[in-house]
């Protein structure tokens, strides 16, 4: 089959390699149809995330139709459509038990990897790392699902692959981050980052009834999308003017309510500390720039929350803890429980109450993948989200 | 690992601690009195001699730090090798004529002495990084279960269940009374051993331990305790190795290399899996080492 590979930093190509098998009685193999890049995903095309390998098979973003079950795969039969969670999680385990799937205590084979970086290991995840599992992504024409009875949800033949496809991550870590920030209505929420996830988060706090949204970005598209699509009421164009006066004259002087960063560790900035991060990130005094973090923390509100949903991957530097603590602010944090959230926002977008496409910009051939990374990663032709159509 | 990790830095004990201080202290006073310390070797006092015992003393101070920050026994070794080389310094010293014999005598005793304390102290450390003392592997490992003390038991009861997740053995059978185990070692070999239980209590403890006569003599106990909150089972597990006296054989030096700790926390990982999800859970990448759909996991990755 025809699968999208990493080779190192800024290197992929659509590589033949073999065909998945099922290795376990709860696995199925999943067809492909559509299969989206996740910013997620050029953390990777960037090198930044350790225990990558040669030709490992990217993507976490995807759906299909099922052409093979194990034996215990009850809930599922050969040709039903699916979107799939990109956490790998068991549904038995004691964080399954609690619906913390991306914290599947038996889904990662190789946690003793992320354990010594992290203390203890979180799920595995299709195509990203050897440290979280070192399972094939969906980037291809054929997938192994793992836990085909936990996972997969069927979705309805009436809803396009684009409608639903973003259920298997962005647009539940988007609802995730907002639902994480606690909302009441009348509530200012920030949200750093007007990447896909960013969006979707920005549109996830208006259906919690968050009576302003306020989008920070640089690229003036994604701006105009978050005010013209996703919902945001104001946005701030950090090449513009200064984000914390700026949230400052748009709250009274409060400060958001609640604070969102879709950003993770590859953020900009102006100003010498972008210049300080990045350079310690060059030389590996931190593996992550936490300036849309730091930011954050310094703008929200005293007794406010911050919700972390971009990703960060190990250590960063002038972290603002005494903010923290001094103003009493709470940071949740976490990689989406995709499983939770998957059905009740089907329902939404059955319902017609939101349709998450509105991120999708471009849609080429699983082929072109090396093309559509290039797009997304330099935000060439106002690129936002690029859809590969595997089938 | 886990024991390691407590342990305090710098190796065991006080003596470990003592070489490192003694080191950085020792390399403070070269590098910041250079000549009282040419002079009192025994050595006459020159720009030439300055420079050199700053160096060592420089030397010192880095492998003092390095030992103290990371207690690693190859600090130590790179101490004997410092050892080593002052030495001959000091001999060509004394071959030049140009020094007091008695101090430079004095002086290269005391280098011996410290060469002898750094080079036995380093062997006992890497012994411990290894977890063998005295010829003998303590391991330990812990993992909690979502099910009942019983059904964990039950499942290490039946003594044939432990290959499926105990990466070193390839089978065991339970034979008139006593157990049969064969063990896997790398390039092919196996070893074979007779055990007995001698503790069993029911959803509490088993413990068992090899016969006389065993090509590897070992013992395990594994303790059953329920978890607080009603969270199911914590499993410890305890297991020793006394490889026989004198030197290894082969098979059993490459078995013992290849069981660690790690490698016993991934195996009650691997019960984990089985009993709360009916299967070992593997990825392409977690189990083949050519190309496959997850593509070539190699090195230190493909660790089992």
């Amino acid at each position: 089959m025809k699968a999208n590979c990493w080779y190192g930093k800024e290197k992929v190509r659509v590589e033949e390699v073999p065909d998945p098998a099922l290795l376990s009685a709860r696995d199925a193999i999943v067809r492909v149809t559509s299969t989206a890049i996740c910013g997620s995903d050029l953390h990777l095309y960037n090198g930044l995330v350790p225990t990558m390998e040669k030709g490992d098979v990217l993507g976490h973003e995807f759906m299909g139709e099922v052409v093979e079950v194990g034996s215990a795969v009850v809930n599922l039969k050969v040709g039903d459509r699916v979107v799939v969670p990109f956490p790998i999680a068991c549904g038995s385990c004691a964080a399954c038990q609690q619906d913390e799937f991306s914290l599947c205590e038996n889904s990662n084979p190789n946690a003793w990897i992320a354990e010594k970086m992290w203390g203890h290991s979180p799920a595995g995840l299709f195509g990203y790392s050897h440290m979280l599992g070192g399972y094939a992504g969906g980037q291809a024409e054929y997938v192994r699902v793992p836990f085909a009875d936990v996972g997969p949800l069927k979705v309805p033949a009436e809803l396009s692959d684009e409608q639903v496809l973003l259920l298997s991550d962005i647009f539940p870590t988007g609802y995730m981050g907002a639902e994480m920030c606690g909302i009441q209505p009348g509530d200012v929420v920030a949200v750093w980052g007007a990447g896909p996830v960013g969006q979707l988060a920005v549109a996830s706090a208006r259906m919690f009834g968050a009576e302003r949204v306020i989008a920070i970005d640089h690229i003036g598209y994604r701006l105009k999308m978050a005010q013209g699509s996703a919902g945001a009421t104001d946005v701030i164009d950090y090449d513009e003017s200064d984000v914390h006066q700026a949230l400052m004259e748009l709250t009274g002087g409060r400060g958001p309510d609640a604070c969102i960063d879709a950003v993770g560790m590859e953020a900009h900035a102006h100003g010498p500390m972008y210049a300080i991060d990045r350079a310690k990130q060059a030389v590996m005094f931190e593996t992550d720039r936490p300036l849309a973090l730091r930011q954050a923390i310094r703008a929200c509100k005293n007794g406010g929350t911050i919700a972390i949903i971009g990703v960060y991957g190990g250590f960063i530097d002038t972290f603002p803890i005494g903010a923290i603590v001094n103003r009493s602010l709470t940071i949740r944090a976490g990689q989406c429980h995709v499983h939770r959230y998957m059905r009740p926002l089907l329902e939404r977008i059955a319902r017609g109450e939101i349709d998450p496409s509105f991120v999708i910009t471009h849609r080429l051939p699983l082929s072109d993948a090396a093309q559509g990374y290039e797009m997304f990663a330099q935000k060439l032709d106002d690129c936002e989200k690029v859809v590969l159509k595997a089938a | 690992m886990q024991s390691q990790a407590l342990a305090p830095r710098g190796g065991s004990g006080r003596t470990g601690g003592l070489i490192g201080w003694l080191s950085l202290g020792l390399g403070l006073t070269q590098v910041v009195a250079p000549g009282a310390v040419t002079r009192l070797i025994g050595a006459r006092d020159n720009e030439r001699r300055r420079t050199i015992v700053r160096a060592i003393g420089l030397r010192e101070i880095v492998v003092g730090l390095g030992f103290l920050t990371q207690g690693h026994a190859r600090w130590l070794w790179a101490r004997v090798l410092g050892d080593a080389l002052d030495l001959a310094l000091l001999s060509r010293t004394a071959v030049s004529g140009n020094a007091k014999a008695g101090r430079l005598a004095l002086a290269s005793a005391a280098l011996v002495g410290v060469g002898w304390l750094d080079a036995q102290h380093a062997r006992e450390l890497g012994r411990e990084r290894h977890g063998v003392s005295q010829g003998r592997l303590d391991l330990g490992a812990v993992v909690t279960i979502s099910c009942s003390c019983d059904e964990v038991y039950s499942f290490w009861r039946d003594f044939q269940n432990l290959p499926r997740f105990i990466s070193y053995l390839e089978a065991v059978r339970a034979q008139n009374g006593h157990s049969r185990w064969w063990a896997r070692a790398p390039a092919g070999i196996e070893l074979k051993w007779d055990a007995e239980i001698t503790v069993d209590r029911p959803g509490e403890v088993i413990a068992w331990q090899s016969l006389h006569g065993s090509e590897l003599p070992n013992r395990g106990l594994v303790r059953f305790k329920p978890a607080p909150g009603g969270r199911g089972t914590e499993v410890h597990l305890a297991l020793t190795f006394e490889p026989p006296g004198g030197r290894l054989g082969v098979a059993v030096a490459r078995l013992l290399a290849k069981i660690s700790e790690q490698k016993l926390y991934n195996d009650l990982r691997r019960l984990k899996q089985l009993i709360e999800t009916g299967d070992v859970v593997r990825s392409d990448a977690s189990i083949h080492r050519g190309p496959h759909p997850a593509r070539p996991s190699r090195g230190p990755l493909a660790q089992r």
